[in-house]
């Protein structure tokens, strides 16, 4: 595997390592100039002398395999941020979605001695194991997004607000049918997997934040975050709710899916809201045409700022804006709504599906 | 089927030559039981008959429990459209079943077909390459699972599950792991799915098409005589003349090509191509074929049943969508059916010998 591991690797640093190169050769240590795939703000977010160059250290990185839009910016995003930093060496481990071979990956990682560990585990409860060892082997870990259950576990989580990202939809949907003044809304819910905590922490908030308008989900139906799976939940729910006025949709890569149920179905007599954020979700949002009205972020940006809190870590830093002299235990992200009006700003952070 | 034919009012008239005589035989294995009950027997096949009385049952369940909703023409619609994707690749599935063969990567050749047809570089040539883009990646695959199977002597379980693995794995490499949209140029192939003719999409009309060319080779030609004398006993047929190795090449061939149509269907349905499209299709198309009394070990079976027998699963699906239940319980009701299918079948056949 570790052969694989290394031709990607190759290729893949490769091409960012010459995008870095041009960059560093240009602009010299400040990394302000960022390679156009990485967020642009993201380099702004830690003034003063955080990012300067420090000690070297070693990140070793794991994350499922990118069968996702999503998973594959949070990839893309980890490595692109890695690179900007000349004191930061970056060690990617084949990403896989079974959870015995990502188990011995970050083995593998904890026998290299890494200085600092980012793991988006495929399941935080199945990984918890391992991520403790490399803890008690005194490797700082920095769990992304699917939290491990003991917090022995892990030094740092971020992550995204998975319940509040459902409240940001069921405001959204909320405010919007109110305005309308509709008494009773057939309101139609499309989950992710069905199985995963954070799209049951999903529904609960949409559910919650409906409550405060007096509205309730008229019914829910759990897609697999695939396109294909997207078509299928969706052309059944239009057919089981002839008029529908508002249906929240849990991801953008499935609701590519979504959308094209309902223009085979010819419908639009309702609005819908996305989730995740992705580029082709804005672009929908931005053309105003469809009934994608809104989509609430859960952005893989925060594998960037995983990156650049393990480096911190790692050096014995403290976040430059924040008065401790450490970086907090917990980073949770709140999410944001992005609709036709503020769209524009929110593009450059959006993901390709 | 052929028990109503003059040649089956002189059973013991030998035929001409050898050839003819196995291929009829094989013929007749199949249509023996049913030439009992005369031409009566085509419709009250037993397990056909058991079949449609599961789908009446489901009918009236959809009727009592969705009145307002079940019985409209765009609910029938949408059933249909669902039903196409997987119903074409069950036509080919049908075919290698009864030629004493399985395919399982089907699913992941519809993948493979819709991600070629859908790079940059495919759609700059317009909808019409896409589409022959398609059917020619599937069918090729299909050649290769065949070429292993007959000349390299591989088991098929092997072939095409080292098939299914590699064409996923190149799926997800050419498509770099994104979904590629369907371009705005090429929206000819998304109005398959859009524009309707006597209310029901342009694909509905292929999937039927598939259908009926299909019935007509497998019971009107000899290259389906071939296929049930291939999967009863491949000894007889090699004595008998037939080339068994290039049939059965073949056979995976025309599997292969109906993945192609499928990959057509579903990149019009979602407008996408990518590698997650027909995860564990293989399990539907084979579960399809065997409630619909096509036995695995090869030799009879039909592509009618095959149909009911999928027909009966896409309900289920709808079904449980229209009364808000779970995907959980939909998998449980769709294990208990291929069950009691395969028991009732069972039961039936041993009330004929």
């Amino acid at each position: 595997m570790s052969e694989t591991v290394g031709r990607r690797g190759f290729l893949l640093g490769g091409a960012v390592v010459g995008a870095g190169a041009l960059v560093t050769a240009c602009t010299s240590n400040e990394p302000a100039a960022a390679p156009s795939s990485a967020p642009v703000n993201q380099t702004q977010a830690a003034p003063g002398g955080n990012d300067q160059p420090g000690q070297q250290v070693t990140i070793g990185f794991s994350a499922p395999a990118a069968d996702h839009g999503w998973i594959a910016a949070i990839a893309k995003n980890a490595e692109a941020t890695a690179k900007q930093y000349s004191d930061v060496r970056f060690v990617p481990v084949e990403p896989t979605n079974d959870i015995n071979q990502q188990i011995s990956a970050v083995e593998s990682l904890i026998q290299q001695k890494v200085n600092a560990l980012v793991l988006l585990p495929n399941d935080g409860e199945q990984l918890n194991q391992v991520a403790r060892r490399a803890m008690d082997a005194g490797i700082p870990v920095i769990n992304l997004d699917r939290v491990f259950p003991d917090k022995l576990s892990y030094r740092t989580w971020v992550g995204g607000d998975n319940y509040g990202l459902g409240v940001a939809a069921g405001h959204y949907i909320g405010n919007a049918l109110k305005a309308k003044n509709v008494s009773n809304p057939v309101i139609v819910e499309i989950q992710g997997i069905a199985t995963l905590p954070l799209t049951q922490e999903r529904s609960k908030g949409f559910e919650d934040a409906l409550k405060t308008f007096g509205f309730s989900v008229t019914a829910k139906q759990d897609a697999s975050f695939t396109v294909e799976t997207g078509t299928e939940v969706a052309s059944n729910l239009l057919q089981a709710h002839p008029k529908i006025d508002a249906m929240w949709n849990h991801d953008d890569d499935q609701g590519i899916g979504v959308l094209a149920a309902i223009n085979e179905a010819g419908r639009n007599e309702f609005i819908m809201v996305g989730g995740a954020g992705s580029a082709n979700a804005m672009r929908e949002i931005q053309g105003d045409t469809s009934v994608l009205k809104a989509t609430v972020t859960y952005s893989p940006t925060m594998a960037s700022s995983a990156i650049k809190l393990a480096r911190l870590i790692a050096q014995g830093k403290g976040m430059s804006d924040l008065v401790e002299n450490t970086v907090p235990q917990s980073i949770t992200l709140a999410s944001e709504t992005i609709t036709k009006e503020n769209v524009q700003q929110y593009l450059p952070l959006g993901f390709e599906s | 089927m052929s028990e109503a034919q003059p040649k089956q009012t002189a059973p013991e008239a030998p035929p001409s030559d050898e050839r003819k005589r196995v291929e009829h035989q094989g013929r007749r294995a199949d249509t023996l039981s049913a030439s009992r009950w005369g031409a009566l027997g085509r419709l009250g096949e037993t397990r056909h008959l058991g079949l449609v009385a599961a789908l009446v049952l489901l009918t009236i369940i959809g009727l009592l429990t969705r009145p307002e909703n079940f019985a409209t023409t765009a609910n029938l619609v949408t059933i249909l459209a669902l039903a196409s994707t997987i119903g074409v690749i069950t036509v080919g599935m049908t075919f290698v079943i009864i030629g004493g063969g399985i395919d399982l990567s089907v699913g992941a050749v519809m993948a493979l077909a819709s991600v070629w047809a859908t790079t940059l570089a495919t759609q700059s040539y317009g909808p019409v390459v896409m589409a022959i883009c398609a059917v020619l990646v599937g069918t090729g695959a299909g050649l290769v699972n065949g070429f292993l199977i007959s000349y390299g002597r591989m088991v098929p379980f092997i072939a095409t599950l080292a098939m299914l693995v590699a064409a996923r794995g190149l799926a997800q490499r050419m498509s770099d792991r994104r979904t590629q949209l369907v371009q705005p140029d090429n929206n000819a192939l998304v109005e398959l799915s859009t524009t309707r003719v006597l209310g029901l999409p342009l694909l509905v009309y292929i999937f039927a098409a598939v259908v009926v060319v299909g019935w007509v080779i497998l019971n009107r030609t000899t290259f389906g005589r071939r296929t049930y004398a291939v999967g009863g006993n491949p000894e007889a047929a090699r004595l008998a003349g037939i080339n068994v190795r290039r049939h059965t090449m073949l056979l995976y061939a025309l599997s292969g090509f109906c993945c192609g149509i499928a990959a057509i269907i579903i990149m019009a349905r979602t407008t996408t191509g990518s590698s997650t499209h027909g995860d564990l299709y293989e399990l539907d198309a084979i579960a399809a074929v065997i409630i619909g009394g096509t036995l695995l070990t090869g030799g009879r079976g039909t592509i009618v049943g095959a149909i009911l027998g999928l027909l009966i699963f896409t309900l289920i699906t709808n079904l449980f969508i229209l009364n808000g239940l779970n995907t959980s319980d939909q998998l449980i009701a769709k294990g208990l059916i291929i069950v009691v299918a395969v028991l009732l079948q069972r039961r039936s056949l041993e009330a004929r010998t």
